[in-house]
């Protein structure tokens, strides 16, 4: 079983994980305290890759990155290498397709963090970047590991948004996925098979865990 | 511009309130502010902790300016060495009492030393909990942590806003002597904010009444207490404050004597060594008043007493203000009585008092 496209996938899954777990924070942190008007036009283009269908998405991405586009030409003047069909492309795209599945359990967490305790903090010393990092953060915990698990998980079974702006090249963009499909159309089931047995496993378990951790924290 | 005054002058406009009030609290000892709810008290302490800002005004700390909207100047929260002490413990979950305690004094830099931890944790008895998350902590314990937390921040300034109020009376009882020694064994100034005035007369040495955002009366606890001309303490709370010394204990009877300058008082119970200081609380419905010495009467003390002053109330009752010694007292008593006894001011008289010890200085 050559399962190089499922270790691309898992790259790619923890790359953007990690960066959204970064962006999430501040936008999260943001849509949990503000009273701002345009808190839910923020809120609806967060939430855009839901419904979205994943080849519209990857449609206007290919545009935006290719390298015509605002970011794609950007890029290759800085980098020398086009954005579309790459690896760095598909973080990108991950990113953005997964961002409601990190920003909402961020969200929810840093909104049932007690302004009254910030308070307190502030009262004690703390500055509000103090705050923060030494008060809701720690209380959040629950919120960033379920965004972490959600965001890996979502952007481990992506497909569509893959397939417009990555395309199937070994080793760059062929992620899990697109080998399965791939396999598939050469009518090759038993590949097929393993590679698809692999994900569903993984993606169980992954589930498994965070709703056992979640019934813990629940409890205590 | 005085190094022993917190001087607090504040505006604060809100669409259903507004608060305007020119205050001097000392820099010492309790400072009781009294008011019923929604008068502000919570709206001016907050103000003072920065954290909430008033529409106009200053804020001195000692001489050193903390606030002066006037110049746009208010120091963020963080940086006013306050300790302030909520309604609720408000401790952080996730911290177990010792971490929660240290929090503040972590950050309060070079002042932090200002302050023992050993010293805070053994004035509020929280040595055995130190290693216990805050919700396996009672209501009472809670508070008491969240008081070391405040305390051991190292601040200039205690704030305290109703920390008894969401507590049964059981727990109050348990952490008030807490307070008692706050006050007797550090000397750093706390501004207590109560609707309770028994809780005010116990702890407080100066009291300031708010209403609907002014300012009422404010001055010495004694003082202040039997003024007549202010509704906020003629209520059916009505009382007085005296300070004496233990004069001895019969433990047969389980009742300590008192000297004070206008006699001698007989309380239950023990409060302690001949010469010990004491508080004591007189209500105003505690006292009845008779012409000549009552001969067989159940009341332990009576008192030869003069009228200083009275007060016509609404209703059935008067309330009269009377000379004992150097102290004065409030005593409330039926119109139709006063009536019948042709009392006046100036009269002498007997008072028979049901006096209870609050605290020891």
């Amino acid at each position: 079983m050559n399962l190089g496209p499922l270790w691309l996938s898992v790259q790619l899954a923890a790359i953007t994980m990690l960066l959204l777990l970064a962006i999430g924070t501040p936008l999260g942190w943001w849509l949990a305290r503000t009273a701002s008007r345009v808190k839910p036009a923020v809120q609806a283009v967060v939430a855009l890759p839901i419904v979205l269908p994943p080849t519209v998405m990857g449609f206007y991405l290919l545009i935006v990155l290719g390298p015509n586009g605002a970011i794609g030409e950007w890029w290759v003047k800085l980098t020398g290498n086009a954005l579309t069909f790459s690896f760095s492309g598909l973080v990108i795209a991950s990113c953005l397709y997964s961002l409601p599945f990190a920003v909402q359990p961020l969200m929810n967490a840093f909104e049932a963090v007690d302004r009254r305790d910030l308070e307190a903090a502030w009262t004690l010393g703390a500055t509000r970047r103090d705050a923060f990092f030494s008060v809701a953060l720690p209380q959040s915990m629950r919120g960033y590991f379920g965004a972490a698990v959600l965001s890996f998980a979502h952007t481990l079974g992506e497909f569509g948004v893959v397939l417009m702006v990555g395309g199937n090249i070994p080793g760059e963009t062929r992620v899990i996925s697109i080998a399965i499909y791939d396999q598939v159309e050469s009518l090759n089931y038993a590949a097929a098979h393993q590679l698809s047995a692999v994900l569903l496993v993984l993606a169980f378990f992954m589930l498994l865990a965070l709703f056992l951790l979640n019934r813990r924290w629940q409890q205590s | 511009m005085s190094t022993d005054t917190l001087q607090i002058r504040y505006v604060l406009e809100r669409p259903q309130f507004d608060l305007d009030v020119a205050i001097d609290i000392p820099m010492r000892g309790i400072t009781g502010i009294f008011g019923e709810s929604g008068a502000g008290k919570t709206t001016l302490l907050r103000c003072i902790a920065g954290l909430e800002l008033p529409t106009s005004g200053t804020l001195l700390v000692g001489g050193e300016t903390w606030q002066d909207q006037s110049a746009g100047f208010s120091r963020p929260v963080h940086e006013r060495e306050i300790g302030y002490v909520f309604q609720e413990p408000r401790l952080f979950s996730h911290l177990d009492v010792q971490s929660n305690l240290v929090y503040g004094n972590r950050r309060a830099g070079a002042n932090g030393g200002a302050i023992e931890f050993d010293r805070v944790t053994d004035l509020l008895g929280l040595e055995r909990m130190l290693n216990r998350k805050p919700a396996e902590l009672s209501g009472g314990e809670a508070q008491r942590v969240a008081i070391g937390r405040a305390l051991l921040r190292a601040p200039r300034l205690v704030l305290m806003d109703e920390p008894l109020a969401s507590l049964d009376t059981k727990r109050r009882n348990e952490i008030l002597p807490f307070l008692d020694r706050l006050h007797a064994e550090l000397s750093i100034p706390i501004v207590y904010v109560s609707h309770n005035i028994e809780e005010v007369c116990r702890l407080c040495d100066h009291l300031v009444v708010i209403d609907a955002g002014r300012v009422v009366a404010e001055g010495e606890l004694q003082a202040v207490l039997v003024r007549m001309d202010v509704p906020q303490l003629s209520g059916e709370e009505a009382g007085s404050v005296i300070l004496g010394t233990v004069s001895a204990y019969d433990p047969g009877y389980d009742l300590t004597t008192i000297k004070f300058s206008g006699g001698e008082f007989r309380v239950p119970g023990d409060h302690g060594e001949a010469d010990a200081p004491l508080r004591l609380r007189i209500r105003a419905n505690d006292i009845s008043l008779c012409r000549e010495k009552p001969g067989q009467t159940t009341i332990l003390n009576v008192l030869a007493a003069r009228i200083d002053a009275m007060q016509e109330l609404q209703g059935a009752s008067r309330l009269l203000r009377l000379r004992v010694g150097d102290e004065l007292l409030l005593a409330r008593i039926t119109r139709r009585s006063c009536d019948e006894l042709g009392l006046r001011s100036g009269d002498k008289i007997q008072a028979q008092i049901k006096a209870v010890a609050v605290r020891s200085p």
